[in-house]
This record gives structure tokens, sequence and C-alpha cells, in this order.
């Protein structure tokens, strides 16, 4: 997918003033945010599961390689074959060779967003082979030539109206208004495409290293229909999806869910192990599983490698007061809010996603809602660390920051800027003490609001006034 | 017990009396009251900017000041944050980490400080109206401050606390934020201003300076020059100004 995250401020701009989008926000977020709070509440030691699945991902990720290599065993003996795709291109490549060799016209896609970081869609037409978007969310964006904003609801930026003009365009029937309709009408168009279709393409929300399974959770049913029904299955995933056991993937079952939509339990946990057997009804006949790493492996060992026990639920962006103001589209690659703002500059290049860990308020809601504890404000600071190391900052916000550093170290030089400060910002406000509009540099202030005006004296000189007097 | 307080640059600059209802506070909860003169800043804007070094440079300073305090309080939930939470963690591996440590220990939230510490019995404050409470980020997620405000607030005389819908969203201030994306802070103040009106109290008490700038600011942008916006220190001081 093509990098827009350098015009974050100006789609942000753009998206505060979209009325529609902010009814669609608003409306969703209520949802998510009381569901999760609701759904928490059915297990007593939440906090301990949140730890036991932090202390899963971390020995994953310690010992990434050997886990790695056991889910490559168990699932080659089972019939699958594993690729390993160390970029984008290496992985459209792969899974267009196997499209190729098997003479596949038409794909059946469930949801992944791996599969939107590598732009396959793009890369199978390219190839000639027609996709079909089967989850709901992505076949409403696939008809409206748009990327998802939201990693589970991909289509949350969307009021229904849409939906029933989009439906209306493509479909050629009669135009549907109530959900139940819409979603009828959606799969009598879906179903003859899963039957038809030569391949079948899924992600995997875990790879499970002791069964070599891959392991799917999803709503719609449309995941178990793509896994199972076309001859060719590819899964595409990435490389700290494994998960050592089957027995831990149920302890980060019960938050993922949880924490992404306020489920107790998905309505479909698919997990796929092998071919299809001598004698079995079902099932593919070829399993390619396609294991991409694309930046992944450059955290391990870095200040990041936290962000890759991330499991995808979405709660960060769910209670995000950013994301919920300017949608997932503004952060213009394909994971938004606050995981996105550490994914995006670690997976793209820092130099090409400037503005995302900067633009949070580091209010840690985010940290506090995450299954996996992954402390994301600090990684943001610490990215906008490497912004100053790299000089990847403005000079005037350089040089404004250590003329503040050096005076605040030095205390005549700083009580003198205060006092005088005081009394300019003082007199400016006049006498409604409000300030209406702050000089350059500040302005950004003001564009939304007053500055209260102060009260004309530092603390530190009535203080010592105070003490003179007593 | 000998407190250290620490102003807080914003309180220093913009509403001194805030630092003095601090003071007041704490004196009537039996505490010695020492205010180390050279202080400026806790380093958060630079710690929050990427700048490590020159918030390391200020925190030695904030250690060398506080010395010889028994405890370190301010009134504000992000600088005390900043001190507790974040001093230990930008000297790492560092010679300074024990004291760093040591500080981080010994400083409080000034509500925090007044309920589990200093055990403050009847307070001076007198508010006849209703407001209501907005949590600030870094009081609640960083401090655990949240009962011990509303605790306190309870003992003023006249005073009723009606809550908000989404007390604890942040209102966007966010430090340097609230300056380079100017208008997604003010829409996040927009939408806590909000939450304050159909409240329908007749003021908004917090605990953070800039959370009080920001709200302040955007209600009276839009126009509302009727809800007041108090810090939780001067309502329980009785010294709330104009």
């Amino acid at each position: 997918m093509q990098v827009r995250s350098m015009h974050f401020k100006a789609a942000a701009s753009q998206k505060l003033a979209d009325r529609r989008l902010q009814d669609a926000l608003r409306k969703t977020q209520g949802k998510f945010v009381a569901g999760r709070a609701q759904a928490i509440l059915e297990l007593e030691n939440f906090d301990e599961i949140r730890d036991a699945a932090r202390r899963i991902r971390d020995r994953v990720l310690e010992h990434l390689d050997l886990y790695l290599e056991q889910f490559e065993r168990n699932a080659t003996a089972r019939g699958a074959v594993v690729h390993w795709a160390e970029n984008a291109e290496e992985a459209n490549r792969i899974i267009c060779d196997i499209a190729r060799v098997h003479g596949v016209k038409k794909a059946a896609k469930s949801k992944s967003m791996v599969s939107e970081e590598c732009a396959l869609n793009d890369a199978l037409e390219a190839a000639g082979v027609q996709v079909v978007e089967t989850d709901l969310g992505e076949y409403i964006l696939q008809l409206a030539n748009e990327p998802p904003s939201h990693i589970v609801a991909p289509v949350v930026h969307k009021s229904k109206d849409e939906i029933s003009d989009l439906f209306e365009r493509h479909h050629q029937r009669a135009r549907k208004e109530s959900v139940p309709d819409l979603c009828r009408e959606a799969r009598e168009v879906l179903r003859p495409h899963f039957l038809s279709a030569d391949m079948g393409i899924s992600g995997a929300n875990f790879i499970v290293a002791e069964t070599g399974s891959t392991l799917i959770v999803t709503n719609e049913g449309n995941g178990r229909l793509c896994t199972t029904m076309p001859r060719v299955h590819v899964a595409i995933t990435g490389i700290e999806k494994v998960v050592p056991t089957l027995e831990d993937v149920t302890t980060l079952l019960r938050l993922l869910p949880r924490s992404a939509t306020g489920q107790s339990i998905t309505n479909y946990v698919s997990v796929t192990t092998g071919v299809r057997a001598p004698g079995e009804e079902d099932g593919p006949e070829h399993f390619h599983i396609v294991l991409v790493d694309n930046g992944r492996s450059r955290l391990l060992g870095t200040d990041f490698q936290a962000m890759l026990r991330c499991i995808r639920c979405g709660a960060c962006m769910n209670h995000c007061p950013v994301y919920q103001t300017i949608g997932g589209h503004a952060y213009g690659w394909v994971y938004p809010g606050p995981m996105g703002s550490i994914l995006t500059p670690s997976y793209v290049g820092i130099e090409n996603a400037l503005d995302l860990p900067n633009a949070s308020t580091l209010c840690n809601q985010c940290g506090v809602v995450c299954p996996v504890k992954i402390p994301l404000p600090e990684l943001q600071r610490k990215l906008r660390e490497k912004q100053v190391e790299r000089r990847l900052r403005p000079w005037t916000e350089r040089l404004a920051l250590r003329l503040w550093a050096y005076a605040a170290a030095q205390p005549e030089i700083y009580s003198l800027g205060a006092r005088l400060a005081a009394r300019m910002l003082r007199r400016m406000g006049g006498s409604e003490r409000l300030i209406h509009r702050l000089p350059p540099g500040a302005s950004g202030w003001t564009q939304g609001r007053d500055m209260p005006a102060p009260e004309g004296k530092t603390f530190h000189e009535l203080y010592r006034q105070r003490s003179a007097g007593r | 017990m000998r407190v250290g307080l620490f102003v807080t640059c914003l309180v220093d600059l913009m509403r001194p009396r805030i630092g003095f209802a601090a003071i007041t506070l704490l004196e009537s909860a039996g505490c010695e009251v020492v205010f180390p003169e050279t202080q400026t800043c806790c380093g958060q804007p630079a710690y929050n900017s990427g700048d490590r070094e020159a918030a390391q440079l200020l925190a030695r300073k904030v250690l060398r000041e506080f010395r010889h305090c028994d405890y370190v309080v301010a009134p504000s939930g992000s600088c005390s944050g900043m001190i507790r939470e974040h001093f230990p963690e930008l000297f790492r591996g560092e010679p300074e980490y024990e004291d760093m440590r040591g500080l981080a220990a010994r400083t409080f939230e000034l509500t925090d400080f007044l309920v589990n510490r200093a055990r403050l019995g009847d307070v001076p404050g007198r508010f006849d109206g209703v407001v209501t409470y907005h949590d600030s980020c870094a009081g609640l997620r960083e401090m655990g401050v949240k009962h011990q405000p509303r605790q306190l607030l309870a003992k003023v005389a006249g005073l009723q606390l009606k809550e908000m819908e989404r007390s604890e969203t942040c209102c966007g201030f966010g430090g340097t934020f609230s300056i380079k994306y100017g208008e997604i802070s003010a829409k996040l103040a927009d939408n806590k201003c909000q939450d304050v009106q159909a409240s329908g109290a007749d003021a908004l008490v917090l605990g953070d300076l800039g959370c009080m700038l920001n709200i302040e600011g955007r209600l009276r942008r839009m126009g509302d020059h009727k809800t007041r916006v108090l810090h939780v220190a001067e309502v329980l001081a009785g010294i709330e100004g104009e």
C-alpha cells in the first residue's frame, strides 16, 4: 500500500471537517468502548491474563527463530508448504507464482491486513487473477476502491446510506435500506464466488508452532469458506504471529475478541491444519503459508520489540481520542491509531511518517487497554527521540527547545523571562483576560481556542514578596 | 514533615494563586512547606519532544533542589508524574539512577499527598454551587489520582459534585501537541467542553494547568463565559480568584 503518512496534517484537517465521518466515528466508538468494558468484567483475573499473554508473546519474540522453524516443520509434515518473504514484493511474487502454477483465475479472500501491507490484490490483478474480498467490510471497500480505516472494522468510516448507494450502483438491484437486506444481498452476490474460486486467501491471527496450524477469528463465516472450499488455500501473515502451543492460543483468545469488539468469543474460530487428507471431504488440496517479514525482524532486540507483541485487536484505536476524531485514513498507511504510529514509521521509515508519533497527547488510554500491555506512549516518545537524534525535526523547533532548555537551567534568566512573559501576556489579554491570537510559533493554540491570560506576576515574585513581608 | 513545593512552570507563569493555595492546604495539614527558589521546570516539554539530553539536565537540577525535602509535592499530575514515572527511566544504567528512584518515591501529586500522606482533616474552602471533575491523563493513569480530589471536594461546604460523561477522556492538551496539532487539539477540547456543559455544572474543577488553560480557552472561544474553570487546590483552599 502506498504510504501517505507525510500528508497527515492536511488529511486530518479534512477529516475534522467531514460531518459524515464524525457521525460515523461517534456511533461506533461508544459501542466498542462500552463493549470491551462490559466484556472484561466477565473475567475475574483480566489483568493476570494480560500478564500471561504478554509473557507468551515475549517468549516467542525472544526465540522467534526457534518457534518459526518448529512451525515450518510441523506445517510441512502435514502437507502445507511454508514460504518466507522478506518484503512485500517477495510475498506478492510468491503468491502470484502459486496462482500461476495452479492455473488460478479467481481468488476468494478473507480479511488480511498483511495483504494490505503488500498490496496483494493489485499484484494478483496484474497477474490476471480476479480477487474477490469476502469480508463484508472489505467487500464494501473493494467496491468503493478505498483502503480500510480500521483494522477490525475496516469500513467504520462509512455510513449505511453510502453502502446502499454503492450496492445499488454495483449490483444493479433495487436499493436496499436496512442492514439485514444489505447483508442478504452481499451474501447472495458473494456465495457463487466461494464456489467458483480456485484459490482462497486468508490471513492468520495466530500460527501455532506445535501443530503447524494457522488460525483465524471471524464473525461472518466467510473465512471458513475461503480456507476450505477452493482447491488452493494461501494464508499470508507476519512472522511475529507465531504462538508456541494451542494452550497459549486459548489464553490469547480470551483477550482478543473481548478487547476488539467486546465479544467473549467470535462467531468462528477456525484452525486450519494441513491439506485435505485421503478420505476427508473438505479442505484444500494445496495449502501454502506465506510468512512475511517486511520490517518486523528489524525491531527485534530494539526498544521497539514490544510492539511485535501486538495481537491486532484495535482496542488502542477504539480508545484513542485522536483516532476517534480524525479516523484511520489520515494516518496514511495500513495501520492507524496508536499501533500505527509505531508500526508505520518502523516499517516504512521514520522519515516517511514524521507526524505519526508526534500526533498524540500521550494520554496513555491506549496503553491502559492494550491486552498485551504494549507501552504505546513510551514507544511514541522513543520515536520522537529518534527523530531528534537523526535531526529530522524542523530547525525552528530544535532551536526553540534548546533556548528554552538553556533558560530553564539558569534560574535568573528563566525568572526574568517568566516575569516578562507574565506581564506581556497579561497585557495581551486585555480586560477580558483572554488572548485571541498568539504570535507565530504558538498560533496553533489560538486557531481553535483562546488562551486565558496570566495573573500578571509570577509565583516566584509573589513568594519573595510574601516572604519579605512576613 | 518537610514538604518541598514543586510549583510547576505553568502555575508560576499563569496562575500563582494555585501555588499559594497548595501552601495553605499543606500547612493546614501540618506540613512544613519549603519552596526552593531556583526551581524552573521538570523538563517534560523536552522529554516529550524527544530531547532526552535537555530532559536529563533539568531532572538533575530538580534532584539537587529537592534533595533536602522529605517529600516533593506538585499541584499537577503531569509534572509529578514526570518526576515519579520518568526521571528514573531517564537515568537507567547511569550513576544517578538510585538517587532518581529515591526522588521518585518521595514525589506526590497534591491531592494524593493530602489524602494519603498528610491526612488532611477539614478544608478551608467553601463553594456554593455544582462542580464537575475532569481527570487529567497523567494524574489518573500515571499517579492513580481518582478518588483523592473527590474525597477532598466532598469536604468543601456548599459544594455539590456532579460527574460528567467521559471524565477520563483526554482534553486534547498534550503539551506541545496543543500547538503542533492545534486543530485536532481544539477539537478534543471541544468534545470535553460539550461534556462539561452537558453536566450542567457551574464550574469545572481539575488538577492540572495544561488541561485548565486548554478547556477554559475553548469554553471562552465557544462563547461560554459562564462556566468557571478552577484548580482543585483553589477550591479546597477557598481562594479561587475572580
